[in-house]
C-alpha cells in the first residue's frame, strides 16, 4: 500500500485499535518483569498502546513530509518497519522521565519493549498483506478505511 | 430489423471484448462478485488471456523464466494481491533469500518482480477457477451501437464455420472494452525506411520477432543500433550483452536517445526523478503513488489542461535501475563496445557495403553516421486509439470523445463518457484510456483498480452484490484453496 496522509492516519488508528488491541489483550499476563493486579497491568498496557497512537500522528506527519522527497511518492516496507526504532525510543524516553503522568508508574524496560515489538511486528505484518483480504478498497484508496 | 437479416441474435447482459489481460481482471471481479459464467461473455480473438501479453514479452525478451517489471503484489489472478508473488515464490522454490529481497526493496535491492512464467501459471489455475473459457466466444468485434431501448449492439465476425452467418449480433445492458494497444508505433523514419527497401528484416521493432538479429550476431561480428531509453532497449541490451558473455560475442553496440538524462531531473526536490548515462530510472511504468497513494488521489480531481500537465509532469520514457544491467553496461564502455550517445535520427540509408547508416545529429551539432547490421526500435507499443476500428466507430457514432492527452476519455469509474444508454454503460479499461483520472492504467495493477470501479458501478447499479468485508474473506479462501467462485 502507498499511502496518502489520511490513509497513514486512518490505517495507524484502524489497525493499532484492533490488531494492536488483541495482541495486547493476549500478551498482557506474560510480559516480562511486571507484577500487580492483572487489570492495572492492562489498564497501563492499553494506554502505552494509546500512546503510540496519539505520538504516532504526528509521526506520520513527520513521514508524510519525508515520503514528498521520493519520486514514487512511495514508502517502503523496510520504512514501517524500521521506523520502530525512532517511535519506540522516544516514547520509552517519555515514560521513563514521567512525562507521562497518566502511566504511573511506567513499565519495566523488558515489559514496554516485548509489548512495544510485538505489538509492532504485528501490525506491519497485517499492514503489508492481510489487511488487503477483508478490505479490498483499502491498498488503492493510500490505506483510508473509510 | 436485425432478427429480419437472418443475423443471429444473442442475449447477455455483460460482454467484454478484447479477451486478454484486461478482459480477465474484469470478469475475475465479477465472478467473484457473484456474477454467473451466463450472464457474461468475452469476445477475443485469441485463446487465453495472457496470449498476447506473453507473445510481446517473449519478443521483447522476456521468456518464462525471466522476471517481468511489475510489483510483487500486483497480481492479475488475485485481486487482493495477497499472498504476493514473492511469497508465493519463496514458498513454491523454497528460497527464503527472496523474503529478504522484497523486505529490503527498493533502497539496498531492486524491487523483487516476478518471473513471466509465474504469472502465466497463475493465470492458468485463475482462468480455470472462473471457468473463463465457459465465457469465451471467438470472433473480431466489428462495432459496439447504442440500442434505442437501452444497452448495446455488438457485432461480431465469427470464425469461418462457426456460424451460418458472417454476422452474429449480441444484445447487452452492459459492454467493457480492453482491446489493449491498437498496434505497434513505429519510429517514422524507421517505418520510411522499411517501406522503401521492403526490407523487414534489419530494421525490426522489438515487439516483434526479431530471434534473426541475435542468430546473425551468433555467426558473425556485427554492429547493433538500439533505438529507445525505456525498459524493452534495457531488456535488449540485457540481450545482447548476455550473449556476447556467453558465447563469446564480438557484437558491437550504438545506442541512440533522443533525450539523454544525465542526471536527477524534475523542477524541485520533491518531484526529482533519478538518471544518469541517458536513463530515467523508475521502479515501474509509473511511480509508485499512482496506484494507490497521492499521485492517484491527486489525478482523480484533475480535468483538462491540468490533467495534461500533471501527465506530462511525471510521464517519460523511464527503465528501473538494477545492479546487474548497471554492471553490463559499465563493462560495455570500458570494452568500448557499447556506446550511448543522444542524438535524433534524420534518416537511415542502406550503406555501400550492404548494410544500414543512420544519420544522427545531436544537440551539440555534433553529426554521427554509424553504420549497423541492424537496428532495434525499442520505443514503443503505443499507436493512436483511432487505428482499432471499434473505437474509431465510437468516436464517430457512438458519442465519445478524447481525453486531455489524446484517448477516450473514460469516468472515474470507467464508463466511457458521452455513450451512456438508457439503464446501460459502456465501460473501457487498459491502454485506449490513459489520460483519464486514474494514470496507471496499463499495468496489472491498474486493470485491477479499473476492473474494481466497474464491479462497485455494476453493483450500484444492480447488476451485481457490493462486495464487503466478509464475503471478500470467504471469497479469498475459496481462492486459496482454488474451489469455484
Amino acid at each position: 500500500m502507498v499511502p496518502t496522509l489520511f490513509g497513514r492516519l486512518q490505517t495507524r488508528l484502524f489497525l493499532l485499535a484492533t490488531v494492536g488491541l488483541i495482541v495486547t489483550l493476549l500478551i498482557v499476563p506474560i510480559l516480562p518483569g511486571t507484577e500487580g493486579p492483572l487489570g492495572d497491568l492492562y489498564l497501563s498496557a492499553i494506554l502505552v498502546l494509546a500512546m503510540v497512537a496519539v505520538l504516532g500522528l504526528v509521526w506520520e506527519l513527520l513521514y508524510h513530509f519525508l515520503m514528498q522527497f521520493r519520486w514514487e511518492k512511495d514508502w517502503p516496507t523496510l520504512f514501517g518497519l524500521l521506523t520502530l526504532i525512532p517511535e519506540g525510543l522516544l516514547l520509552f524516553f517519555l515514560l521513563r522521565s514521567g512525562a507521562v503522568g497518566f502511566i504511573d508508574p511506567a513499565p519495566p524496560a523488558a515489559a514496554f519493549w516485548t509489548h512495544f515489538l510485538v505489538v509492532w511486528m504485528c501490525v506491519w505484518l497485517v499492514a503489508n498483506g492481510p489487511m488487503r483480504v477483508p478490505f479490498i478498497r483499502w491498498r488503492f484508496r493510500g490505506g483510508r478505511v473509510l | 430489423m436485425v432478427a429480419a437479416a437472418g443475423i443471429p441474435m444473442n442475449d447477455i447482459p455483460f460482454l467484454t471484448i478484447g479477451g486478454g489481460m484486461g478482459s480477465f481482471v474484469t470478469v475475475d471481479y465479477l465472478r467473484i462478485y457473484g456474477v454467473p459464467t451466463s450472464q457474461m461473455r468475452v469476445i477475443s480473438n485469441i485463446d487465453h488471456p495472457w496470449q498476447t501479453y506473453e507473445f510481446l514479452t517473449r519478443c521483447s525478451q522476456i521468456p518464462r523464466p525471466e522476471r517481468i517489471r511489475s510489483d510483487s503484489s500486483s497480481r492479475p489472478d488475485n485481486l487482493w494481491g495477497f499472498p504476493s508473488y514473492a511469497l508465493e515464490e519463496a514458498w513454491k522454490e523454497k528460497k527464503v533469500g527472496y523474503l529478504w529481497h522484497i523486505l529490503t526493496e527498493p533502497i539496498i535491492n531492486d524491487y523483487w518482480t516476478p518471473r513471466a512464467g509465474t504469472v502465466f501459471q497463475c493465470l492458468e489455475r485463475e482462468a480455470k477457477r472462473i471457468n473463463y473459457w465457459d465465457m469465451l466466444v471467438k470472433g473480431q468485434v466489428r462495432m459496439v451501437r447504442r440500442r434505442v431501448g437501452g444497452g448495446y449492439f455488438t457485432v461480431v465476425t465469427p470464425p469461418e464455420g462457426a456460424s451460418p452467418t458472417k454476422r452474429v449480433v449480441f444484445r447487452s445492458r452492459f459492454v467493457h472494452l480492453a482491446v489493449g494497444y491498437p498496434g505497434l508505433k513505429f519510429l517514422p523514419d524507421l517505418q520510411e525506411f522499411r517501406q522503401r527497401h521492403g526490407d523487414y528484416q534489419h530494421v525490426v521493432n522489438a515487439y516483434e520477432p526479431h530471434e534473426q538479429v541475435y542468430e546473425f550476431l551468433k555467426t558473425r561480428p556485427g554492429t547493433v543500433v538500439i533505438r529507445g531509453g525505456g525498459i524493452v532497449a534495457s531488456r535488449v541490451l540485457q540481450r545482447l550483452f548476455d550473449d556476447r558473455e556467453r558465447l563469446n560475442l564480438q557484437t558491437q553496440i550504438v545506442h541512440i536517445f533522443r533525450t539523454f538524462v544525465s542526471g536527477s531531473h524534475g523542477p524541485n526536490a520533491w518531484s526529482r526523478r533519478k538518471g544518469g548515462d541517458g536513463w530515467a530510472y523508475q521502479g515501474f511504468n509509473y511511480p509508485k503513488s499512482v496506484w494507490g497513494g497521492q499521485l492517484k488521489a491527486e489525478m482523480r480531481k484533475l480535468d483538462g489542461e491540468a490533467r495534461a500537465k500533471k501527465y506530462k509532469a511525471m510521464g517519460g520514457t523511464n527503465t528501473p535501475y538494477r545492479r546487474r544491467w548497471q554492471e553490463q553496461m559499465q563493462a560495455g564502455r570500458e570494452g568500448g563496445y557499447y556506446h550511448a550517445v543522444q542524438g535524433t535520427v534524420e534518416r537511415v540509408e542502406p550503406s555501400p557495403d550492404g548494410r544500414m547508416t543512420s544519420y544522427v545529429r545531436s544537440k551539440d551539432g555534433t553529426i554521427r553516421q554509424p553504420v549497423s547490421d541492424y537496428i532495434i526500435d525499442c520505443t514503443g507499443l503505443e499507436a493512436d486509439i483511432a487505428e482499432h476500428r471499434v473505437f474509431a466507430d465510437l468516436l464517430e457514432y457512438g458519442g465519445a470523445f478524447r481525453n486531455p492527452i489524446g484517448r477516450l476519455e473514460v469516468e472515474r469509474h470507467f464508463e466511457v463518457k458521452g455513450t451512456a444508454s438508457g439503464d446501460g454503460a459502456l465501460y473501457a479499461s487498459g491502454s485506449a484510456t490513459l489520460g483519464g483520472y486514474f494514470p496507471g492504467v496499463d499495468t496489472f495493477l491498474g486493470l485491477q483498480v479499473a476492473a474494481q470501479e466497474i464491479a462497485d458501478d455494476l453493483a450500484r447499479r444492480g447488476f451485481c452484490r457490493k462486495m464487503g468485508p466478509l464475503r471478500s474473506t470467504s471469497q479469498w479462501f475459496k481462492w486459496a484453496r482454488n474451489s469455484t467462485v
